[in-house]
């Protein structure tokens, strides 16, 4: 019995230690580190939205309600209609991809309306970044897809209809084909 | 779109006047004390002209041992932004001009910034893994540092890097032309490491990562590359990362576009698509002339650049010159790089300074007898897979003219009689 004492608390040791090492919530098992987030803080962080619209809050828009918005808090530097060119412009350009000249912009190029709400949600305006309530974000977005001539003044962009508004240029992107380019003749080493 | 916005070369900055003042007063304090004030006192001075500095400087006490280091007076390399729309928005480029060898000193490292550079106090920073993991996490900066970390020289270079030069020869130098490419030892924890420890679940394809700026910087990475090589990064050159280049926290993608290496790194989500952000549908996505655009551009194609001589340098005579230059491949080692000094009609190779590492800068060398005539001077690279790097001429064949992004075309500087260097297209 007292021989195998020690090898009791030695063993006891051991199973302390290794509880302090790992505590309960950490969630690198290896290491015995980090935390695991709340449900909150995944829904305070995680502000992506994917093409289909998971994640976008309750809420809605029109673009005569943008109209409004826009004017105030992103005139200033885009213009009224989204045309002041040294910000990049926002409106028009469809047709002119393939020309030499091309204009690029929400209604000629960009092919998810949901990028749209997701950069303004996040970045916009430049300088106060995030501050749009999201049924301001659903009404400035709506603003610019009537810009483009994509969406009706009184067209309701939600969660629902937001992932379903078709971009002219949808289907315009195609994946990486490069090495693109012939080799020269080799040269000899010299 | 922002990126096709070329405005002037905006004037450069000058060093702070008042901070050659205040040096200049320190160095001829430091002289009075010990009696041997050789420098003029400083009411002497033409104002706002610098302190000189000693005639010998073995005669007068030098200065004061300083805490953080700064380098020389007389230095005066910047980077210096070409274009941008504000003072927060746009890049700012490094003197290549100005390097020696192949680290680039951080306060010189290029940066691209779209909402400013955040101010983050490293306490409370967090890193947020989530999504198709079986364990979601969040670490501090302290439990990313006790964690099995390793230091890698690796460049970064952005996809805009020589966008200023499809259609003529832009901007005068290469600094201009080049200098959205460094190169740093960067350190950290890998990736695969951490989402090895969440436990990504059956049918996670891609990640999403997430800056802390005021843009949210987001891009989605395919999985293999994230279980690869990626580094979550918070050294740089022996230090903390610099705020520009993403203070505390940040991915290093190694070879990718610069863009995808997301500064001020606070959330990778796991997830079974790409998320079709601003950044990979608007931006960084390369049109061709039928209309269609390239998406999901990732890999740097091998590149080089020769530094010296290059663009607005002057040469003051005939005689001997080493040429030298950068080169690197996004698929790997440099292995060759050829100088010509003649617009491309021969070639010899250059000789490759050691160490010569994957997916870094290579310093290349090349001895040179200028004659005095006018001369232009090029490089190519050719990289591990035998890609060799193109002419513009092939690239717009294929690319057109609208692409932006991807310019790794031979760059080509005329010297003139004079001993003028010029940006040129040949």
């Amino acid at each position: 019995m007292s021989m195998c004492r020690p090898v009791v608390v030695a063993g006891l040791v051991a199973l302390v230690s290794v509880a302090t090492a790992l505590p309960s919530h950490a969630q690198l098992p290896t290491y015995g580190l980090g935390r695991a987030p709340t449900g909150k803080e995944i829904k305070d962080w995680d502000v992506t939205i994917p093409s289909d619209g998971r994640g976008l809050p309750p809420g809605s828009g029109t673009a005569a309600l943008g109209k409004t918005i826009f004017s105030a808090r992103c005139a200033s530097c885009h213009g009224e209609s989204g045309d002041d060119a040294k910000y990049g412009r926002l409106a028009g350009g469809q047709g002119t991809l393939t020309t030499d000249k091309p204009l690029l912009t929400v209604g000629s190029f960009w092919p998810y309306a949901t990028t749209l709400w997701s950069y303004i949600n996040r970045a916009q305006p430049l300088d106060d970044p995030g501050s749009l309530p999201p049924d301001q974000v659903y009404a400035v977005t709506a603003y610019l897809l009537y810009l483009n001539g994509i969406v009706g003044e009184h067209d309701v962009i939600d969660a629902r209809t937001l992932p379903q508004v078709k971009m002219p240029n949808r289907s315009g992107f195609v994946p990486d084909p490069r090495p693109d380019v012939e080799k020269p003749p080799k040269t000899k080493k010299r | 779109m922002d990126h096709l916005a070329l405005d002037p070369e905006l004037p450069s900055r000058k060093p702070s006047r008042r901070r050659f003042m205040k040096s200049g007063v320190a160095f001829g304090a430091a002289a009075l004390v010990v009696g041997a004030a050789r420098p003029a006192p400083a009411d002497a001075q033409s104002p706002g002209e610098p302190m000189p500095a000693p005639d010998d400087p073995s005669k007068v006490l030098g200065g004061p041992r300083r805490p953080y280091g700064e380098r020389s007076r007389f230095e005066t390399a910047i980077r210096k932004a070409f274009r941008g729309k504000t003072d927060e928005v746009g890049p700012i480029m490094t003197p290549l001009q100005d390097l020696h060898g192949i680290i680039t000193p951080s306060a010189l490292h290029f940066n691209v910034n779209r909402g400013g550079v955040p101010d983050i106090e490293p306490r409370k920073h967090r890193l947020l893994i989530h999504g198709m993991v079986d364990r979601p996490v969040i670490l501090t900066i302290d439990d990313i540092k006790r964690l099995p970390s390793v230091s890698r020289i690796l460049f970064i270079e952005c996809a805009g890097n020589t966008s200023s030069e499809w259609r003529a020869a832009a901007l005068k130098t290469v600094q201009g032309t080049h200098g959205l490419t460094s190169c740093s030892e960067w350190s950290g924890v890998p990736l695969s490491l951490l989402l090895r420890e969440a436990g990504v679940q059956k049918g996670a394809t891609w990640i999403v990562a997430e800056g802390a700026d005021a843009t949210g910087n987001e891009r989605s990475i395919p999985m293999a590359k994230a279980m690869d090589d990626i580094l979550v990064a918070y050294g740089q050159n022996g230090e903390a990362l610099r705020p520009e280049n993403g203070y505390p926290l940040r991915l290093v993608v190694p070879g990718w576009e610069g863009n995808v290496n997301v500064k001020w790194l606070r959330r990778v989500t796991v997830v079974d698509r790409p998320y079709m952000t601003r950044m990979e549908t608007a931006a960084h996505t390369s049109l061709m002339p039928d209309g269609k655009a390239r998406q999901f551009l990732f890999v740097m194609e091998a590149k080089s650049v020769i530094t010296f001589p290059s663009g607005d340098q002057r040469l003051s005579g005939p005689g001997f010159y080493e040429v030298t230059g950068l080169a690197w491949s996004g698929r790997g080692l440099v292995r060759r790089v050829e100088v010509s000094t003649d617009a491309g009609k021969t070639w010899r190779d250059a000789a490759l300074q050691e160490p010569v590492l994957r997916l870094a800068h290579t310093r290349f060398r090349f001895p040179w007898r200028w004659d005095g005539r006018e001369a232009v001077l090029q490089s190519r690279c050719t990289d591990e897979t035998g890609y060799v790097q193109p002419a513009l001429a092939d690239l717009v064949k294929v690319r057109g003219l609208n692409s932006i992004y991807f310019n790794n075309a031979i760059q080509s500087w005329r010297v003139a009689a004079d001993g003028s260097v010029h940006n040129v297209h040949v």
